[in-house]
């Protein structure tokens, strides 16, 4: 359309104005699927902002800040915050944990740990709420194998996720068994990118391996486990599908991280304002985190550009 | 001293196999139980030796189970169906809109491209009901929901930023000389980009696209809150499968087995460029 009306001009100026509408036409496409999810995205923020169920819809009205205002003092809320923070500690800190530490131990380039590596790598593509559900067959009471695994160390009545003691450990095991093989795999390639010369200096030197690892490796590492936490901390404030596929948030309200408190709100108690409303308090965290995110992210791609 | 090193290398060697049981025995373990009759499965202690059987297997493609009470239908099929047109055209148009646009940022400066490229971006680390809940209301509107065409636009949310962000970076890897000299020959915008610098950058796009594909496969919540029964992918249809009764454990295993299976072999195929596709682009295996 911007094109056909330079038709008839002389080439000499058409060519340039041409030349600066092409990216333009180019990412057009991209840029309308952007503003197609930004006007859900303002519907979302001003659902937030009214009293809204819509099983009573001529009760709707705008109450601005008073879907937040209840927050201040709900224990439901504060629960969510309780759970969905706890969730996020402990999943990213026990993948951190072991993610380096397998990194550390496939960190030779060998045929074997090659092998190994790309075995490990397997959870992570499998969906998490298929997982969730391999679990839970593998829990399950009457025939789980590790229902039964437990139940030969003398825990014979170890409930997995169908009880409230033990439900937000199963749900991190899950989590941890699908996205640890993530920080892993992005720690590997950043150790096997980490340059030789401090490393033969500090053996030569006969530097003890602690020293090595606390004050060589790890530093020279730490772009990419920023970036690889991050990542992580952003997808797991977020946690949806494994706890949905186990227990829906339960037992009672266990489990309940923001996005299937917010699902509930909206599906089961027909509360669109007050489900926009969590959504929107997991919006700015995961914003603020995005940010954060993405400096560290751009840093690294540029070293990684910059390498070839 | 000799003992010492050998003991430490014995430790590291236990280690990983530790490591290879824990993530690979759940998927060794439903695998055994596809192939295994209800009685199989519910023995105490279990075992992992047994007659296998294909029993689940077939109930799953015939679409019916015949039980004590009566005869069951599985629409499973119809969900294996349904991720694979889900996937596949998610991806084909996320490459459609996706490839020009991750070559107009990576060869062009220009005002509003850098925001674009970052809202898309930041659309991967979105709370995803934040606009699903919305769009529920919109789809009724506009006539999309539960239609294949509604989904895979909200597709796009997961493919469009991986293929963008992954070929952007393919894109700017490739110098733009070549280019140019083709262009000083004389061939038209257009002949360049797809004779040069589309081929040049073949393999960051075939990574990109086996990414999104995996990642559509997997992906769940979009297709619990938009589609119906008819329109839903397997990892919706499994989990239907947990709730409604009569269904057998083999089964379930079965259809865990079947809706694993393309993208454990696409991680496979595609692992040179798993870590790349991981972080986006930043991060090069």
């Amino acid at each position: 359309m911007a094109t056909a009306t330079l038709k008839g001009r002389p080439t000499l100026t058409r060519r340039p104005a041409r030349h600066r509408l092409l990216p333009y036409l180019l990412s057009l496409p991209a840029l309308l699927v952007c503003i197609g999810i930004l006007v859900p995205f303002a519907t979302a923020v001003a659902y937030s902002l009214q009293r809204y169920n819509s099983s009573l819809p001529y009760l709707r009205k705008w109450i601005w800040w008073g879907n937040y205002q209840t927050f201040l003092t709900d224990s439901a809320f504060w629960n969510t915050v309780y759970v969905s923070l706890s969730y996020t500690i402990w999943t990213v800190g026990i993948e951190l944990l072991l993610g380096l530490a397998i990194a550390l131990l496939l960190q030779r380039t060998t045929r074997f740990n090659n092998a190994a590596a790309i075995a490990c790598l397997l959870p992570l593509m499998i969906a998490p709420a298929l997982a969730a559900l391999m679990w839970k067959l593998m829990t399950n009471p009457d025939f789980g194998i590790l229902s039964y695994l437990v139940g030969l160390i003398g825990l014979s009545d170890f409930r997995w996720a169908s009880s409230p003691s033990t439900a937000m450990f199963t749900v991190v095991l899950i989590d941890v068994w699908v996205y640890t093989p993530f920080i892993m795999i992005l720690l590997l390639a950043g150790l096997r990118a980490l340059p030789r010369q401090p490393f033969e200096a500090a053996e030569l030197d006969g530097v003890p391996a602690s020293f090595v690892f606390f004050r060589i490796t790890l530093p020279m590492l730490m772009p990419y486990i920023l970036t690889a936490v991050l990542f992580r901390l952003l997808d797991a404030i977020q946690q949806f599908d494994i706890v949905y596929a186990m227990t829906q948030g339960g037992p009672g309200d266990r489990l309940m991280v923001f996005q299937v408190q917010a699902y509930l709100e909206r599906f089961q108690y027909l509360n669109v304002g007050r489900s926009a409303a969590f959504l929107m308090v997991l919006w700015l965290i995961t914003f603020i985190l995005s940010n954060l995110f993405i400096k560290n992210w751009l840093r690294l791609r540029e070293r990684a550009r910059g390498a070839v | 001293m000799a003992s010492k090193i050998s003991g430490g290398a014995v430790l590291r060697a236990a280690a990983r196999i530790i490591v290879l049981l824990f993530f690979l025995f759940p998927i060794f373990w439903v695998f055994l139980m596809s192939f295994q009759t209800n009685q199989q499965i519910l023995r105490i202690p279990p075992s992992i030796f047994f007659t296998p059987t294909l029993e689940n297997y077939t109930a799953l493609f015939s679409g019916r189970l015949q039980t004590a009470s009566g005869s069951l239908d599985i629409a499973f099929i119809k969900n294996l169906l349904n991720s694979i047109i889900l996937s596949s055209c998610s991806v084909l148009i996320a490459l459609i809109l996706g490839v020009p646009a991750a070559y107009a940022f990576a060869r062009f400066k220009f005002r509003l491209g850098e925001n674009i490229a970052f809202t898309l971006l930041s659309f991967r680390f979105a709370p995803p009901l934040l606009v699903l809940v919305p769009l529920v209301a919109y789809f009724q509107m506009i006539g999309l929901s539960d239609t294949y065409i509604g989904l895979i636009w909200v597709y796009q949310l997961i493919c469009l930023p991986l293929i963008l962000w992954i070929v952007r970076g393919y894109f700017e890897d490739i110098s733009p000389d070549i280019e140019h000299a083709y262009r000083v020959d004389g061939h038209s915008w257009a002949k360049t980009f797809f004779k040069i610098a589309i081929p040049l950058a073949r393999p960051g796009i075939a990574a990109a696209a086996l990414l999104s594909f995996i990642f559509a496969w997997n992906n769940f919540v979009f297709a619990l809150i938009l589609a119906s029964a008819d329109k839903q992918p397997v990892t919706v249809g499994a989990l239907a499968f947990v709730t409604s009764a009569g269904i057998q454990y083999g089964i379930i295993a079965a259809a865990i087995v079947l809706s694993v299976t393309p993208t454990l072999l696409l991680a496979l195929y595609a692992q040179r460029y798993l870590v790349e596709g991981l972080s986006l682009g930043a991060v090069k295996g």
